[in-house]
């Protein structure tokens, strides 16, 4: 296994491999991120790429496989060729420097959009109670949602809730983003404000992994585009490449369907 | 009216300190049935078959006999194993046991009912499993089982009436003691179901409030 150093790439995923039982999902994929760059992975219902996602952060434990960020190994410990599991407290402490947006929002009900954004902060880094507001306040403001500070989650709409759990996110300062289908469980008319906030944050050169449907946006944002089809990576490569003059026969029927819904 | 007076008076004394009582004993079964019953819910969560099948043979034993016989063993048969044990405590354990049960599941419920999206979601920010308890499952869980849990309180201040069969100095127990020794039958026991009523009632009300607060919150 290479060493990564500080100035290597920002995220390495090496080979992973994710069996749920005995059915795997995916067969070993390999993937680089550098500073600054956004990765879309698309493919159909089931290939594995939101599972190739939250394997990134461990929210799932890979079957077999690494991943490095920022040059450590992540969710593992390493003695010779020996790779040990972290405990909860040491994968927390990695996990905070990855910020994760789901499909579902996963706003907590009994929170404000001020203290969703606060919490983390507060308890996680132990910033005082007035710092965590700030905070708060100039991560909501980044996301469009400062006249909503006051209000609970089932105040808001769909786009509101996954802008206020986009500023929950970044209130981590993380050093990586990851972006679960952020739109998938939104109304039609409620996505474009949710991409326009992811759009501005990459703008802002910040490192992210989307997964999503939109292709469209998927083309626009991305830097590299990552074609996903039964647990393997079948097609990768800059948008203008993959999306346009896709090579593979599942990936051209991918994108038709796409097309055509 | 004098003669009703004067009764109210004698009566009224006795039972009233067999209220304090009854108060003491809801309260103290309470918090031992929280307690349990909130432990043994988030032990069930870590998923050990041989210990699940443990609390599910305990909440199954309380739940399916009655608080009476569970009371009646308590106080009879602990002095068997040394063990003297005045009525006060052994009406608070029996009934502490009893809830127990019934809150486990209770709070199994409650907890089952959060999506584990709000755990992810607090994982995901950094947090440790411990932190996301404490501060986003709690909380939640709270407000969910507020509600069962008034009722249970309100069950169980009423249901403390068992344990004036094991002399448990509470409103009962008094009105019993008064009814032997005054033959005023009806008048006693009118005398403490109002009691009861007026502190049952107060509790009655604040679980409507919670309730309607809850439907608000969904």
């Amino acid at each position: 296994m290479m060493e990564v150093g500080l100035a290597g790439p920002l995220l390495q995923v090496e080979d992973i491999h994710k069996s749920f039982g005995e059915l795997e999902v995916l067969k070993g994929v390999d993937m680089t991120l550098d500073r600054g760059h956004k990765t879309a992975i698309v493919g159909p219902s089931g290939c594995g790429k939101s599972t190739m996602l939250r394997c990134i952060n461990y929210m799932e434990r890979p079957t077999s496989g690494h991943i490095h960020l920022d040059g450590e190994l992540f969710g593992e410990t390493r003695s010779g060729d020996r790779y040990t599991p972290m405990n909860e407290k040491e994968l927390a402490r990695q996990r905070a420097h990855v910020g994760m947006v789901f499909q579902g929002f996963y706003l907590w009900p009994h929170l404000n959009a001020r203290d969703n954004v606060a919490i983390g902060p507060m308890k996680v880094r132990g910033l005082g109670k007035a710092e965590a507001n700030e905070l708060a306040e100039a991560m909501l403001e980044k996301v469009h949602m400062s006249h909503k500070i006051d209000e609970f989650p089932e105040r808001l709409s769909g786009g509101q809730q996954q802008r206020v759990a986009i500023a929950r996110a970044l209130a981590q300062q993380p050093k990586l983003m990851l972006f679960d289908e952020p739109t998938s469980a939104l109304d039609p008319e409620l996505i474009g404000e949710v991409l326009n906030v992811i759009l501005e944050l990459a703008e802002e050169g910040r490192s992210m992994v989307l997964v999503t449907h939109e292709i469209r946006f998927a083309r626009e944002v991305a830097d590299h585009v990552i074609f996903l089809h039964d647990g393997v990576i079948v097609e990768e490569g800059p948008p203008k490449q993959v999306i346009d003059k896709p090579q593979h026969e599942r990936l051209r029927a991918f994108l038709r369907q796409i097309v055509e819904h | 009216m004098e003669v009703f007076f004067t009764k109210l008076t004698a009566l009224g004394g006795p039972l009233l300190l067999g209220a304090a009582t009854t108060v003491a004993i809801t309260l103290a079964s309470l918090a031992v049935a929280i307690v349990i019953g909130l432990s043994l819910a988030l032990i069930r969560l870590l998923g050990f078959r041989p210990i699940n099948w443990l609390i599910s043979i305990y909440v199954e034993m309380f739940r399916n006999t009655p608080v009476l016989a569970q009371v009646f063993i308590i106080y009879f048969s602990l002095p068997y194993l040394g063990m003297k044990i005045n009525p006060f405590p052994a009406a608070v354990i029996g009934l502490g046991l009893n809830g127990g049960a019934m809150l486990t599941e209770v709070f199994r419920a409650g907890l089952n009912a959060i999506h584990y999206g709000q755990r992810e979601a607090a994982l995901a920010v950094g947090m440790t499993p411990w932190m996301s308890l404490r501060y986003i499952i709690l909380p939640q869980t709270w407000r969910i089982t507020l509600p069962p849990l008034g009722n249970y309180s309100i069950a169980l201040l009423k249901d403390t009436a068992v344990v004036s069969a094991i002399a448990a100095p509470e409103i009962m127990f008094w009105a019993r003691n008064l009814v032997t020794s005054t033959f005023e039958t009806t008048f006693v026991y009118i005398l403490a179901a109002l009691l009861y009523f007026c502190l049952s009632f107060p509790l009655a009300r604040m679980v409507d409030g919670f309730e309607r607060r809850q439907r608000a919150w969904q």
